[in-house]
């Protein structure tokens, strides 16, 4: 049973890890046999979110703003230093098995089959973790395997496959028993756009089928902008934004791109903003955001204009500018 | 037996025991000649052993310790198979699942990972034993052992194998689990490792040791997991002796689990899965 409707509900979620520290060299390390220094590094601050059952949620963040070590306190891996999780009713620090029974956490660069193998092998295996009745695995394995065309890759031992293919068969292996949430810890690393599409239609697919909640990290947006309506931006442990991704552009972007279509090649474009890109006709103008509709009212009764459009800047500059502000 | 018939008649956790040790034995069929090569490394331990004493009783006129030549030769020889069969998880494995964030998979299932090291490992004995078949024949035809057994004993020892398992798996889990605190725990092994060689029978039979060895050693796991199981076929115990020795293997069995039990507990509290 899920808490108030809410498959996730994380209140006050803080983690801090103990970690020895010492200087470079033989002295300090001689040293270090008697004084031990030790550093408490907070890695997750006080975080606080709620997410909707069938909700898929962008978790985003520079490396080592605190992602992974959230989806691992969510999952059950670690123990919380302090604050409340739930997960479909459940704390996952205890992990009891109708709460493992019921998520899957897919780490991109991970391996979770047997390596010398074929993921069919695998595959049996989760059937009898899981306890998924044999004509329910038969379907859904047959299933996964037309959804992500590996019928020809899961016979192979996993160490044979390519890092795409294997990621296919790892993402097959996590979804079997047809978990009820998914926290997937950058899914497409490291693998080429074809493959990262075809990952990326596989989760919105099981999404929609489904209903499951997706808790997702990625480093490249096209995921995030393809799967997620909702993002949580974290940096250095705190949630700095949690709302929709396209409100994400209004509280971080503090310039638009204008382009524009022109037909005087000689005009001094730089009073009206950053010139970015500028051919004969056409040219990109970067501008404040607050001053987008004054300098584009500008542009229009000023120049001779066939076109100009008003853009966002792309998210993954918003993004920076987020990890920027939170510095 | 087909997986439906396994899947809908069996247990669940019996049927994750026997589809694990079916991936052993997959997994070890890749790797037959690396079996051979560690069987045959393993087995230079007990021969050297064997030669030792063998020469010491020679000189001393045939017999050392109420062991003749030919029955330590039975003894290494049974020590062969009762050593292929307590290999388990060691702390060393521990040290490499935690330190490159392994466990992780395995704290993301719903079953305890001593589940599946223990099923695991026993389906590699599948694997082990049948190699183990030649290489006994080839110590038996080189050392003449002299071993003549019961069906007592034999039930008796096929039951020991079982203790001898779960004791050292469990014990050597304990062992590993500390890793959750230190990092490292190959020196706290190679402790274990000594008194195991010195107070299991390891080394030498339990009866040549010196008697405060002996009743020392009645107050350790080790030699459950050693000793009994080879005297229980090659050392005619009386039938008491056979049955305490088996409860003396259960009660160590469930302090062992007991004690994995409290460890496991405040150990993966402090687990940070690194490594991702």
């Amino acid at each position: 049973m899920s808490e108030r409707g809410r498959d996730i509900v994380v209140a006050g979620l803080t983690k801090t890890f103990i970690v020895p520290e010492r200087e470079a060299g033989l002295r300090a390390a001689t040293r270090s046999l008697w004084h031990r220094k030790n550093r408490a590094v907070r890695a997750v601050e006080d975080v606080s979110f709620d997410i909707e059952p069938g909700e898929v949620v962008g978790f985003l963040g520079p490396n080592g703003a605190g992602k992974t070590t959230t989806l691992k306190m969510l999952s059950g891996l670690l123990f919380p230093t302090s604050g409340r999780v739930s997960v479909l009713g459940h704390v996952p620090s205890r992990r009891e098995k109708a709460f493992l029974s019921r998520i899957t956490l897919v780490m991109g660069n991970r391996n979770q089959l047997q390596w010398d193998l074929p993921a069919v092998d695998s595959f049996e295996m989760n059937r009898a973790i899981y306890r998924i009745p044999q004509r329910d695995f038969e379907r859904a394995r047959d299933e996964l395997v037309d959804l992500l065309e590996i019928g020809d890759l899961v016979r192979k031992p996993v160490r044979n496959l390519s890092l795409g293919e294997r990621m296919k068969a790892e993402i097959a292996g996590a979804v079997l028993h047809s978990p009820r949430i998914l926290f997937l810890d950058e899914p497409t690393i490291g693998l080429d756009i074809g493959m990262q599409k075809r990952i990326r239609t596989f989760i919105a697919d099981y999404n929609r089928r489904s209903g499951a909640t997706v808790l997702l990290t990625s480093h490249y947006m096209a995921d995030v902008q393809a799967l997620c309506k909702r993002v949580i931006v974290i940096h250095h442990g705190s949630i700095l934004f949690d709302g929709q991704l396209s409100s994400l552009s209004e509280r971080f972007a503090t310039h638009k791109t204008i382009e524009v279509t022109f037909q005087d090649p000689s005009a001094d474009l730089a009073v009206y903003g950053e010139v970015i890109a500028r051919d004969a006709d056409k040219a990109r103008i970067r501008v404040p955001r607050a001053e987008t509709s004054r300098v584009a009212a500008r542009l229009l009764s000023d120049l001779p204009v066939v076109d100009l459009t008003i853009e966002d800047l792309p998210i993954e500059d918003v993004i920076e500018q987020a990890f920027a502000g939170g510095d | 037996m087909n997986a439906v018939a396994r899947s809908t008649r069996l247990p669940a956790i019996v049927d994750f025991y026997i589809t694990v040790m079916r991936v052993a034995v997959q997994e070890q069929f890749q790797y037959r000649a690396a079996n051979y090569a560690y069987m045959i490394g393993m087995i230079a331990e007990p021969v050297i052993y064997l030669v030792v004493w063998s020469t010491v009783a020679n000189a001393q006129g045939g017999e050392v310790g109420g062991y003749s030549a030919a029955e330590l030769a039975a003894y290494y020889i049974v020590w062969t198979l009762v050593r292929n069969i307590n290999i388990v998880f060691t702390p060393n494995g521990w040290e490499w699942r935690i330190r490159e964030g392994d466990l992780s998979g395995m704290l993301l299932r719903p079953v305890h990972p001593i589940h599946y090291d223990l099923a695991y490992f026993a389906g590699w004995k599948v694997v082990v034993v049948v190699m183990w078949l030649p290489l006994a024949a080839v110590l038996a035809a080189v050392f003449r052992p002299d071993l003549t057994v019961t069906g007592v004993e034999v039930m008796v020892f096929s039951v020991s194998l079982l203790g001898a398992y779960l004791i050292r798996s469990m014990f050597l889990w304990v062992l590993g689990m500390i890793t959750f605190w230190t990092t490292r725990v190959t020196a706290l092994y190679e402790l274990y490792f000594t008194a195991e060689l010195l107070l299991s029978g390891r080394l030498v039979p339990l009866n040549l040791m010196p008697p405060w060895a002996q009743t020392l050693a009645d107050f350790l796991p080790y030699r459950w997991t050693f000793g009994f199981p080879i005297e229980a076929l090659v050392a005619d115990l009386p039938t008491s002796d056979l049955l305490s020795g088996l409860a003396m293997q259960a009660a160590w069995t469930v302090a062992g689990a007991a004690l994995v039990a409290v460890v496991w507990r405040a150990g993966i509290k402090r687990y940070s899965a690194v490594g991702n």
